[in-house]
């Protein structure tokens, strides 16, 4: 029983080959999701109960079930319909890539809805009174106020949802799909040195996650900046 | 949604989720208790310690963590037990490693949860059991301890629905749980739309059971919200 660094150098481009395509994972289903969650969350906080109730159940049912269920229900799930084998659908379902991004997409949307709703009633109800009081329509009020405002709220939360993302991209290799930690499980088939495979795609995990938080500070000083501010001193 | 006759074994399935997810919480508790501790300590080797421990399995994803423990397992406890001058073989059942895991990676964020806990506990408290002549030990038995409870069960319920939905990741190395079970039942009627939605509704009413005792205990815990309209 030995460590043997050499087996992690050697094939260390390789799990870089699979960090990239985590990446684009996170990415692509980061997009996607907040494009989704978005709209999901004005219907959320709307004060009209039919629009608040519509979107409850999608949202009930992606933060209650675990993303391996949601990613085996669109990867194996799908096959299971004619209708859906014989449609333009197909070529796209039938890919665990897309299975992948798809299930990624639709599961960080509902966590990120909640986490934008709980934003938006988190702006002072004066901001609101007053955008009114200017004559703004809806529609103006909710792009000039409530989602730049929102979206300051929200940052510090969504960039952990961000990171848990990072973390659930690793089921993407359930599904065959050769991601860090898919490329890791593929190399110890043929290597057997899990323990130093392993190692080596945590490490890698780490550093995204690290340089992700970095980002994020950055960003959240970028973005929240009025937090930040301070008087110069020499006017005081 | 026609089960065929496999419902049994997901209901099987879904027992055997719930042994894994309540043993990996007790024992996730001990380890968040502990860590909390370490981080709170005047010592800084047990901070740092603690510290690495919950930013790094904080970092990597739970089914790596699954899998390192499954599949480097015995390899870990080999290595531990040769030290002690035992050579036998000794293997990681696909239980043991997803207990570990998950425990492990719930203890990581029950550390937090428990180290802010501890914090708004007033430090005036700790004082005055000083006062009183307790030690260290049993102040945090006697006096913090159950108050460290009512502070930290929102916290612990959310971390819990966490766990139970981590889980499934266990069916990956082979635990009969539910999400295995539907895979089985999946591949052998050729309906694995029916079975993993089955699943899924069966996950859902586990994580609002857990909903329903969490609520319970936070309204048990504060006494004085008790008999009020909420």
């Amino acid at each position: 029983m030995s460590w043997e660094w050499s087996v992690i150098w050697e094939y260390l481009p390789r799990l870089w080959q699979g960090a990239l395509l985590t990446l684009e994972l996170v990415f692509f289903s980061g997009l996607i999701g907040i494009i989704l969650a978005v709209p999901l969350a004005l219907m959320r906080a709307s004060h009209n109960w039919v629009l608040r109730a519509l979107p409850f159940a999608y949202i009930f049912f992606f933060r209650g079930t675990p993303l391996l269920v949601q990613i085996f229900l669109i990867y194996y799930g799908a096959a299971q319909f004619d209708v859906i084998k014989d449609s333009a659908l197909w070529p796209v379902l039938k890919e665990p890539y897309w299975c992948a991004i798809i299930a990624f997409s639709l599961n960080t949307a509902a966590y990120s809805a909640e986490l934008i709703r709980g934003a938006i009633q988190a702006i002072p109800k004066g901001e609101i009174e007053v955008s009114q009081a200017l004559g703004m329509s809806k529609a103006t009020m909710i792009r000039r106020i409530i989602l730049p405002r929102s979206f300051g709220i929200v940052f510090p939360a969504y960039s952990n949802e961000l990171l848990l993302m990072l973390k659930g991209s690793a089921l993407a290799s359930t599904i065959t799909l050769l991601d860090l930690t898919g490329m890791a499980r593929t190399i110890i088939a043929r290597t057997y040195t899990p323990l130093e495979m392993f190692f080596a795609a945590g490490m890698m995990y780490l550093i995204i996650a690290g340089v992700m938080i970095g980002c994020f500070r950055l960003l959240e000083r970028r973005i929240n900046r009025y937090q930040y501010y301070k008087l110069d001193p020499s006017q005081r | 949604m026609e089960l065929q006759g496999f419902g049994h074994l997901l209901l099987s399935g879904t027992w055997m989720t719930v042994q894994l997810a309540v043993s990996s919480l007790l024992i996730g508790l001990v380890i968040g208790l502990i860590g909390a501790s370490a981080k709170l300590s005047d010592s800084r080797i047990l901070r740092g310690i603690a510290t690495g421990y919950t930013t790094i399995i904080r970092g990597i994803p739970e089914l790596l963590l699954v899998l390192t423990l499954y599949f480097g397992g015995s390899q870990l406890i080999m290595l531990v037990a040769a030290w002690f001058g035992h050579d036998d073989y000794i293997e990681v059942g696909p239980f043991a490693a997803g207990v570990a895991a998950l425990s492990i990676a719930f203890g990581a964020y029950a550390t937090e949860v428990f180290r802010m806990a501890m914090l708004e506990i007033p430090k005036g408290q700790w004082e005055s059991a000083a006062a009183m002549g307790m030690g260290k030990i049993q102040t945090f038995f006697r006096i913090i301890l159950p108050q460290l409870w009512r502070l930290s069960i929102p916290g612990l319920g959310n971390l819990f629905q966490v766990l139970l939905k981590d889980t499934a990741l266990v069916s990956v190395v082979g635990l009969n749980e539910l999400m295995r079970q539907a895979a089985v039942g999946a591949a052998n009627t050729k309906q694995p739309f029916d079975f993993y939605m089955a699943a899924a509704l069966l996950y859902l009413g586990l994580t609002l059971i857990a909903t329903v005792i969490t609520m319970m205990l936070e309204r048990w815990s504060k006494p004085e919200l008790r008999g009020s309209r909420a």
